[in-house]
């Protein structure tokens, strides 16, 4: 049987709500909330400051170090073993990748811009959510960035192209699936970030690429919405 | 071209907020400056920021920022080592300061004497940055007007981007907290602020400057701290400037002959827009 309707209602290309703000830890230089469906990201920027240890100091400029962390019971019901893993390593190292392109950091050299990223529930789509919510606090962290970077995960279920897939579509065992997390650019359509798991023809990749186009401009529009949202409620509390 | 002049079209106020990515303007009329950058036609922001519109040139104020050393910027710093021949400075950036000896003092100072008799750890002082590398290292002197250590007293951090709004046009904002409140308060350009006095008028005004780092985006900001304070202390307050010996405005003041720290445009001289060669003739324009 084929999969003509998502379990859950929604259209294709339509992401699950989407909630985004700037601001909501005080202690940190930035910081950003990214919730997608049930899979929420909190991210902290601190820095630039100093980079220890010395060896991994880049004279050129600045790092950017990102760190993600699911916490313990936010997996499906199973306890996430608290700690770092191979899997929270890769995705900490694809983050940074993801979200080197967009940030200028040649003003600092030697120093470093520290992204922690915690997740206290996940439904899938939770590496998207991090690097959302982390562009979200380098731009209130005020770092210079040319874009931030908007990310969600596009695939394939049983045959049809979605956009945005959560966990039981990701684990569905009627069909094929493929799982494509990609991180993208919003004004230049550049793509950072594109991962796979499961099988795909080249045209189909290119079919939920292309039909996912207008979600990573609807995401930046949400994270943009955030930082302005944050200066517009210190304004609103002033009037009052 | 002249199409393209004609299609101009500017999708922001003067002070809105923008985010880094969103499009300010489209068209080649416009012209990107701090905060912004253009690709192709369309100007863009890179720096979360308030708008800063002044003719057709689009830039930005950040709004949040770590300090990056600057020269000839005042800053509060926290000794946080002793080294042969001075004394290493946190300077609350991701970058610490060298306080040489000679910078230091007029003392004359005996070789092998004890550094922390002048300055010890965990001492903060008021120190002016008179050389920072591409490196950012940085050096710092105490020779001048107003740089000293800081002896009692209590220090809050703000962001270094809101420094200028607490500052004000030239030192009214800190002017007027003082007036208002009675203490010492010197306020560094790297976001440490000294404050010294009754400990109840310290923390009115560690609230007030709370309130200017909250509300720095919102036009009138002046205005409103000086009812605030009014209605705080019950005092009535005048709007002063600072004298200029307390002057936050530490660049100096005379033209001191072409900049030293370094080539403007990383070479000799730009080269000529037609790309053509420098003619090397004194004489600029054509013989009369």
């Amino acid at each position: 049987m084929a999969y003509k309707k998502r379990h859950d209602g929604r259209k294709p290309t339509e992401t699950r709500t989407i909630t985004a703000k700037a601001g909501i830890i005080p202690k940190a230089d930035g910081s950003g909330y990214f919730k997608i469906g049930n899979t929420e990201a909190f991210a902290a920027v601190y820095g630039p400051h100093e980079l220890h240890p010395r060896n991994k100091q880049n004279p050129k400029q600045g790092l950017l170090r990102c760190t993600y962390n699911m916490m313990p019971f936010s997996g499906q019901g199973n306890r996430v073993r608290p700690g770092p893993s191979r899997r929270s390593k890769e995705i900490s190292m694809v983050m940074e990748k993801a979200l080197t392109p967009v940030a200028d950091l040649s003003e600092c050299p030697n120093a470093v811009v520290d992204v922690f990223v915690e997740l206290p529930q996940t439904d899938a789509g939770s590496r998207c959510a991090a690097i959302s919510a982390a562009s979200i606090a380098m731009a209130d962290a005020g770092i210079r960035m040319r874009d931030m970077v908007a990310a969600v995960a596009v695939g394939m279920v049983d045959g049809l192209a979605v956009v945005d897939l959560d966990y039981e579509e990701e684990a569905w065992k009627e069909g094929d699936v493929a799982d494509i997390p990609v991180a993208m650019i919003p004004s230049t359509d550049e793509i950072t970030l594109l991962q796979m798991d499961g099988r795909l023809s080249k045209e189909e990749l290119a079919k939920a690429l292309e039909q996912s186009l207008p979600t990573f401009q609807q995401i930046a529009e949400a994270q943009r919405n955030a930082i302005k949202q944050r200066y517009a409620d210190a304004a609103k509390s002033i009037k009052e | 071209m002249t199409e393209a002049k004609e299609k101009s079209t500017l999708h922001v106020k003067d002070h809105d907020v923008v985010v880094p990515g969103e499009v300010l303007a489209e068209g080649m009329e416009y012209l990107p400056s701090q905060g912004t950058y253009r690709k192709e036609d369309k100007i863009y922001a890179n720096q979360t920021g308030l708008l800063i519109l002044e003719g057709k040139v689009l830039k930005t104020i950040p709004l949040a920022s770590v300090y990056l050393p600057k020269k000839y910027d005042v800053i509060i710093g926290k000794v946080i080592d002793i080294l042969m021949t001075g004394w290493r400075l946190d300077t609350n950036s991701p970058y610490s300061a060298v306080l040489p000896l000679k910078d230091a003092t007029f003392d004359y100072i005996k070789k092998g004497t004890d550094l922390t008799a002048y300055f010890n750890l965990d001492e903060y002082v008021v120190c002016k940055i008179f050389q920072v590398t591409s490196q950012n290292l940085v050096d710092v002197s105490m020779k001048g007007p107003g740089l000293r250590k800081l002896q009692g007293g209590r220090i809050i951090k703000v962001n270094a981007a809101k420094v200028p709004r607490l500052i004000g046009k030239r030192g009214s904002m800190v002017m007027m907290i003082k007036s208002a409140t009675d203490i010492q308060l010197i306020v560094g350009q790297n976001g440490l602020v000294w404050l010294n006095g009754e400990p109840e008028k310290e923390m009115l005004a560690i609230e007030a400057i709370r309130k200017i780092e909250r509300e720095a985006h919102v036009p009138g900001l002046t205005e409103r701290m000086k009812k605030w304070l009014e209605q705080k202390t019950g005092k009535k307050i005048e709007i002063q400037e600072m004298p200029e010996e307390e002057s936050y405005d530490h660049r100096p003041s005379r033209y001191n002959g072409p900049r030293r720290d370094g080539p403007r445009h990383g070479g000799q001289h730009e080269p000529r827009r037609d790309g053509r060669p420098r003619r090397n003739s004194p004489f600029r324009g054509s013989r009369r």
